[in-house]
């Protein structure tokens, strides 16, 4: 396991390089001179001259490059324009917004998407695995912001069950926290529960074609027991790590959620600060969801070879 | 004898793409995807003949009309005919959708060649920077390029190909990887061709294929990205109609215009819908081995 731990921590260095050129190189796209990008309305002089030695821009690129990374790896992203604080800060505030919308997605998403998976599995070519598939077909072609907007128009303005937008947090008041996030939850979930249930189907289709299932037959074992203790348990497995590389998508989708439902996570934060040219702050989070999905695929890579002993040795 | 005759009358020759596209016409559901296409590359191409009015044209006396015999789709927040906007809209997804795409093939096919047939450090290096891209999400990567850029629809079309050019690098380089080590491809390289001949000329017609697959399944992850960042404000800039943008407009008059919500949302699924079924057709067509 450790050898296993060290040859995948090592892969990582030069990945998170690239990853720290790639957003530190979005700042040479601003086009004519980054100060006066980065000044918005403000045109004097000194600020502009201030700027350029905050951000060290009147040094070469690679000069650059390393205070920038210097700055990151010491815990320092800058400082947002706009909101005069700093950006790890900002972000500090809206991670858990983000996250308690994205952990309820995920098991909205993995109730919907493993159970419609096993069962379209267990009834394939039938009415019911017809009817799943084209309902992961939709879940996949359905932007999520549209599907939002459509559930606050029917659970917000016509039937008045749920608040249309804003935030409550759980630890202020549990049940307005959840009547606030259910349906960006399930908007977030439902694109990624048809691309479990894609995973599930395909992984449960080829566990109950093995041998250990059929042996688990002739034992003479119930079919429920062969399906849930045998087949699933074995086709879970790559559903982990299939899902930990979709959960990108997540994040990504989530920027869309918290517009549509006017959460202030930081998907809000990063939209925000692109219109106020706070680019500090897009930068920031993009580095924060990028160290956030390599930290999670690095997770699933670890939980993979756990649960699987054949991996271990 | 007799039998291999027999054998020659029951299987009479076709070509591999005959083959194919009589595979694809097989599939009811790609079928489907291919004609809901080509009706909305129709609509985009001749968008001026069809539409019943001026998409930007304001009317200050029909504003926020339900659906009528007049205006089929009602009208906007200033009057504006939405099946006009729908139809002009078309041009902005379907554009983005192709154009993005095409920037990916352009830039991730010769890389992922390179990396599959280049040396050891040039594929390691390739992996790496791929993997640097692959790990930003790809809407958070979009955003920030677009806000970088300068918001257009340009510029939204530039970020989503830059963004998607590591799946088509990672996928030729995949198909790279398994065919080079195969017979022809040792016997072309035997017979003194140059490693540039033998990629284009024999490797590259093998990985065709599945290149096309993924193109059509990325043309639908385009237009929904495409939407996302008009609807965020990043993509088409107003007047010009987006399917995207219309839907952030028509959220701010949910409550007294609803059917401002549906159509471009609708319109955007139909058509993200058609390439997702396309490309899940071509799959089976064109390789048996991923059904």
């Amino acid at each position: 396991m450790l050898p296993f731990l060290g040859k995948r921590l090592l892969q990582l260095i030069p990945t998170l390089f690239f990853v720290s050129v790639l957003i530190f190189g979005l700042q040479q796209l601003l086009p004519g001179d980054p100060a006066l990008a980065m000044a918005g309305e403000e045109r004097d002089p000194a600020v502009l001259e201030q700027i350029r030695r905050q951000y060290h821009l009147d040094q070469p690129l690679h000069i650059q490059y390393l205070y920038w990374v210097g700055g990151v790896l010491s815990g320092n992203l800058g400082e947002s324009m706009r909101l005069k604080e700093p950006v790890l800060t900002l972000i500090a505030q809206k991670f858990p917004v983000t996250l308690q919308l994205a952990l309820m997605a995920i098991v909205i998403s993995l109730v919907i998407g493993v159970t419609a998976g096993v069962i379209s599995a267990v009834k394939r070519g039938t009415a019911v695995d017809y009817a799943v598939n084209a309902l992961a077909l939709w879940g996949i072609s359905t932007p999520n912001f549209w599907l939002g907007i459509l559930l606050i128009f029917l659970f917000a303005v016509r039937l008045g069950w749920l608040p249309a937008s804003g935030y409550v947090s759980p630890f202020e008041d549990f049940w307005l926290s959840l009547q606030t996030t259910v349906l960006p939850a399930f908007v977030l979930g439902n694109s990624f529960a048809a691309v479990l249930m894609r995973h599930t189907r395909s992984a449960m289709l080829q566990a109950m074609g093995s041998d250990y299932v059929r042996t688990a037959r002739a034992k003479g074992l119930a079919e429920p027991v062969v399906i849930l203790k045998h087949a699933m348990r074995n086709a879970l497995t790559p559903v982990v790590t299939l899902g930990a590389l979709e959960l990108g998508t997540l994040l990504s989708g989530a920027v869309l959620t918290e517009q549509v439902f006017s959460i202030p996570g930081f998907g809000k934060l990063i939209v925000d600060s692109v219109f106020n040219r706070d680019y500090a702050v897009v930068q920031g989070v993009t580095l924060i969801t990028a160290a956030t999905y390599i930290l999670l695929n690095l997770l699933a890579d670890i939980a993979y070879v756990l649960i699987n002993p054949r991996l271990r040795s | 004898m007799a039998a291999s005759e027999a054998l020659a009358i029951e299987l009479p020759h076709e070509s591999p793409s005959a083959r194919a596209w009589r595979r694809l016409l097989e599939r009811r559901s790609a079928v489907f995807g291919l004609v809901i296409i080509i009706l909305f590359l129709s609509i985009a191409a001749f968008a001026p003949l069809i539409a019943p009015y001026d998409p930007a044209q304001q009317s200050w006396t029909s504003i926020r009309k339900p659906p009528s015999l007049e205006h089929w789709f009602g009208t906007d927040e200033s009057g504006r005919d939405l099946l006009s906007r729908i139809i002009f809209g078309a041009r902005a997804s379907l554009l983005a959708g192709v154009v993005s795409i095409s920037i990916a093939l352009v830039l991730g096919v010769p890389i992922g060649l390179l990396a599959g047939y280049g040396g050891r450090w040039i594929d390691a290096v390739i992996g790496r920077v791929t993997d640097a891209v692959l790990a930003c999400p790809f809407l958070i990567l979009a955003i920030a390029l677009a806000a970088f850029l300068g918001p257009s629809l340009q510029n939204a079309m530039i970020a989503i190909g830059f963004t998607t050019t590591p799946i088509f690098v990672r996928l030729t380089r995949g198909q790279v990887m398994a065919v080079k080590v195969e017979d022809y491809i040792e016997a072309a390289r035997a017979v003194g061709n140059p490693p540039m001949r033998i990629a284009l000329k024999h490797i590259l017609p093998n990985v065709l294929p599945a290149l096309i697959v993924q193109a059509t399944i990325s043309i639908a992850t385009a237009i929904i990205a495409e939407a996302s960042l008009s609807f965020l404000g990043l993509g088409q800039q107003p007047p010009a109609p987006s399917w995207g943008s219309m839907l952030n407009t028509a959220q701010r008059f949910l409550t007294n215009a609803p059917w401002m919500a549906v159509w471009p949302g609708l319109a955007i699924f139909l058509a993200v819908l058609s390439f997702n079924i396309l490309g899940d057709g071509l799959r089976d067509a064109l390789d048996p081995k991923e059904r």
